[in-house]
């Protein structure tokens, strides 16, 4: 690390407003490729910010649409007329968001220290490879013939596997958390995530129940009145 | 509250929406002639092929009707029907375009016994000698032409052979040199095989044992003696129908396989068989050669569920196949390279459509489609569409590209969504080295391959046309990195020197 580098990671937080979120921003460059330091900083020292979380996610969700409208159809074939933008998003965004609840509910049984804006904060900025990587890959991808295919797919492969042991680093470190620990962690968040799912299918659906109920009984009862 | 209760209904409408939108049909029912796309979708085509002429008992002038014929056999202008419930054969012939009886094969002369026992198939051999699968007589018998008798072949005494078991041919092919090929009902080890002089040969192209590790599992460790004899064993089942294209090679339709195995490409139900028995069936489209791709009719009435069942197949000269669904009475046409070209024909009594297609045949390239249940032969003349489609792909085969493309268009004016005309216009194109036309067009046919094959040439051609703006392009970039990488160092040297005086102050 040349002399450079080090200060400007370990410049404190002293901008406000709009640098303060672009420097928010810029330190997931500092997070993706430190990611023990980075994560560590992220919320106890304030470097992150909720604003460029959400940034980071909707640039997430940005580059999964973008990549699968617009990657040229030899690497990826996707059926282009049946395509929903916002249910393709949502069915992204819903489950990274029951997750991170699921984490939260859990880990606070279980000694973790991250609150839930930490853990939201944490997982957003882990997906900044996804987003660095596959948004140039679209590029390429019209660059690139099929034989080739195998430098698409490996740097495909690789910014998903860099954005997994960045999750992973990141439950770890926001919750002081051991890499057993944070491992039974993650497996147990999965399980949460499905149970949170259900309990959701079973309110909806005794809501739909109760709602069809009291609509068949107000049909009968105007029946025997008229 | 009040926006609470905006977000229930909201999600309450939400819940209900899918319950009010209805049936949805996949649109067959009102298809006949269609073709798949690149995702399997069914897309309505122009008629390939429409109804010629129909051959009935009536038509024919019999005294007996027709009663569940059950196989079509084409020997230059002779068609053969064998009527198995009236243990014979009818020989039509077709002058001027029509088909009239030439006689009623009953009786082989000198025979014994003379007459056929519930016959399911015929076969011709180069010097016109009819071979018929006599399947309750235990034999195949084989005439000339004045119906006099021949030979036999009869249940093989070889110990290869289940001697218990009853010898029922039930379909056959005889190939050039007079070899015998006979499916066999319940022989599951293959097509019987014999030679000219009638002595068995083996067998060949054995059906492999299809079940799946689960059943297997619960078979074994899970049943009872009881259940497991109430279960199907694992045995290899016998064809459905056998078919020797020009060149000698069987090909062979089963219907006997689980969906699950379909859908994989496991089952194989059209087969090409060499002569040591192995499958050599091209496949080089998106999906297999399995008939239809969807198999619930959804909620019409006449609820067909299930994958086709190919009763029959025929090849014609240009090596296209065709197979008939006895399901949903279709006929499926595929081209050398397993690539479907139409598909037409749906269940019904109009004249254009099969209640229990058993059986084709083809004459030049017209088809000829047996229904056993209506006892009536129906025979298709290719439209100016189904020719089109013959003439291109045959001009391609001999390497003719320029005219089958122009080809290729004309059968573009009639169906847009014809995907193999674009790889056939594509093709044509890169062959006059134009490469961004043949692009677009391998592009609307999705076709991966040769999409990738234009593309090389045309990035190739790109290149050498754009090599000085490319090298430009590059020393700029490597200059301006190379240039800020040099301010920063300096501001950073400036900066530190600052830092350094700040500090000796102190």
């Amino acid at each position: 690390m040349t002399e450079a580098k080090r200060l400007q990671s370990t410049d404190r937080p002293s901008e406000k407003g709009f640098s303060r979120y672009l420097a928010s921003l810029r330190y997931a460059l500092y997070v993706i490729t430190h990611p023990f330091d980075g994560f560590w900083d992220l919320n106890r020292e304030k470097r992150g910010s909720l604003a460029a979380a959400n940034t980071m996610l909707f640039l997430f969700l940005l580059t999964y649409v973008l990549k699968l409208m617009y990657t040229n159809f030899q690497f990826i074939m996707v059926p282009i007329q049946y395509i929903n933008v916002y249910q393709r998003m949502a069915s992204l965004a819903l489950p990274f968001l029951v997750l991170c609840l699921a984490n939260w509910a859990l880990t606070t049984l279980f000694d973790g220290k991250g609150r839930f804006k930490d853990i939201y904060i944490g997982m957003c900025y882990a997906l900044t490879p996804y987003v660095l990587i596959q948004l140039p890959c679209i590029l390429l991808s019209h660059v690139l013939a099929y034989d080739e295919a195998d430098f698409y797919s490996v740097l495909i492969s690789f910014s998903e596997i860099w954005c997994g042991f960045l999750v992973f680093v990141a439950l770890m470190e926001i919750h002081d958390f051991g890499p057993g620990k944070t491992l039974i962690s993650i497996v147990a968040t999965v399980i949460g995530a499905m149970v949170i799912l259900f309990l959701v299918m079973v309110f909806f659906s005794l809501l739909s129940d109760a709602f069809s109920f009291f609509a068949s009984l107000y049909k009968e009862v105007r029946f025997r009145l008229s | 509250m009040r926006k609470n209760q905006k977000v229930l209904l909201i999600l309450l409408a939400l819940l209900l929406l899918p319950q009010c939108a209805g049936a949805v049909t996949d649109g067959t029912a009102s298809v006949y002639t269609y073709n798949f796309d690149y995702w399997g979708e069914i897309m309505e085509s122009p008629d390939a092929y429409r109804v010629d002429e129909t051959i009935t008992s009536v038509t024919l002038g019999l005294d007996t009707p027709m009663n569940a014929p059950q196989s079509l056999y084409v020997n230059g202008e002779r068609l053969y029907v064998v009527d198995r419930g009236n243990n014979r054969i009818l020989e039509l012939t077709r002058e001027s375009e029509t088909f009239s009886l030439v006689r009623i094969i009953d009786r082989v002369a000198r025979a014994e016994p003379e007459t056929f026992n519930n016959p399911n198939d015929i076969a011709a051999d180069q010097e016109g000698n009819l071979y018929v699968a006599d399947t309750n007589n235990n034999r195949v018998i084989v005439m000339d032409r004045e119906l006099n008798y021949i030979k036999s072949f009869t249940k093989p005494t070889d110990s290869t052979f289940d001697q218990n078991a009853e010898f029922l041919p039930s379909k056959l092919v005889v190939d050039s040199a007079g070899r015998v090929f006979v499916n066999a009902t319940n022989v599951n080890k293959g097509l019987v095989k014999y030679e000219a002089d009638g002595t068995f040969a083996g067998f060949i192209g054995a059906n492999k044992v299809t079940y799946n590790m689960w059943d297997y599992i619960w078979k074994k460790f899970f049943s009872t003696k009881e259940q497991r004899e109430q279960m199907a064993s694992f045995v290899p089942t016998e064809y459905k129908n056998i078919y020797i294209d020009k060149d000698g090679f069987i090909y062979a339709t089963n219907i006997n396989f689980s969906e699950g195995d379909l859908l994989g490409d496991a089952a194989h139900p059209i087969r090409r068989l060499n002569s040591l028995g192995n499958d050599i069936l091209i496949k080089n489209d998106r999906y297999p050669p399995i008939g239809d791709l969807y198999w619930s009719e959804g909620l019409a009435v006449n609820d067909y569920h299930g994958p086709s069942k190919l009763y029959d197949i025929t090849v014609l000269d240009n090596d296209i196949y065709v197979a008939v669904d006895r399901m949903r009475g279709r006929v499926f046409g595929y081209d050398s390279q397993g690539i479907m070209l139409w598909a037409f024909g749906t269940r019904g009594s109009a004249e254009n459509s099969f209640n229990g297609a058993v059986s084709i045949e083809h004459m030049g390239k017209d088809l000829i489609v047996l229904d056993e249940f209506t006892a009536r032969v129906t025979v298709f003349k290719p439209t100016e569409y189904g020719n089109l489609i013959y003439q291109a792909s045959e001009l391609y085969l001999n390497g003719e590209y320029d005219e089958s493309a122009v080809t290729w268009k004309e059968i573009q004016k009639l169906n847009a969504n014809y995907t193999l005309s674009y790889i056939g216009i594509g093709r044509a194109q890169m062959r006059q080295n134009d490469f961004s036309g043949a692009m677009e067009n391998f592009k609307k046919a999705y076709s991966r391959v040769n999409f990738s094959k234009a593309y090389r040439y045309y990035r190739q051609e790109w290149m050498e046309k754009n090599i000085l703006w490319v090298a430009l392009a590059l020393l700029v970039l490597v200059a301006f990195f190379a240039g800020r990488g040099f301010i920063r160092k300096k501001k950073w040297e400036v900066e530190a020197h600052d830092r350094s005086k700040a500090l000796t102050k102190h």
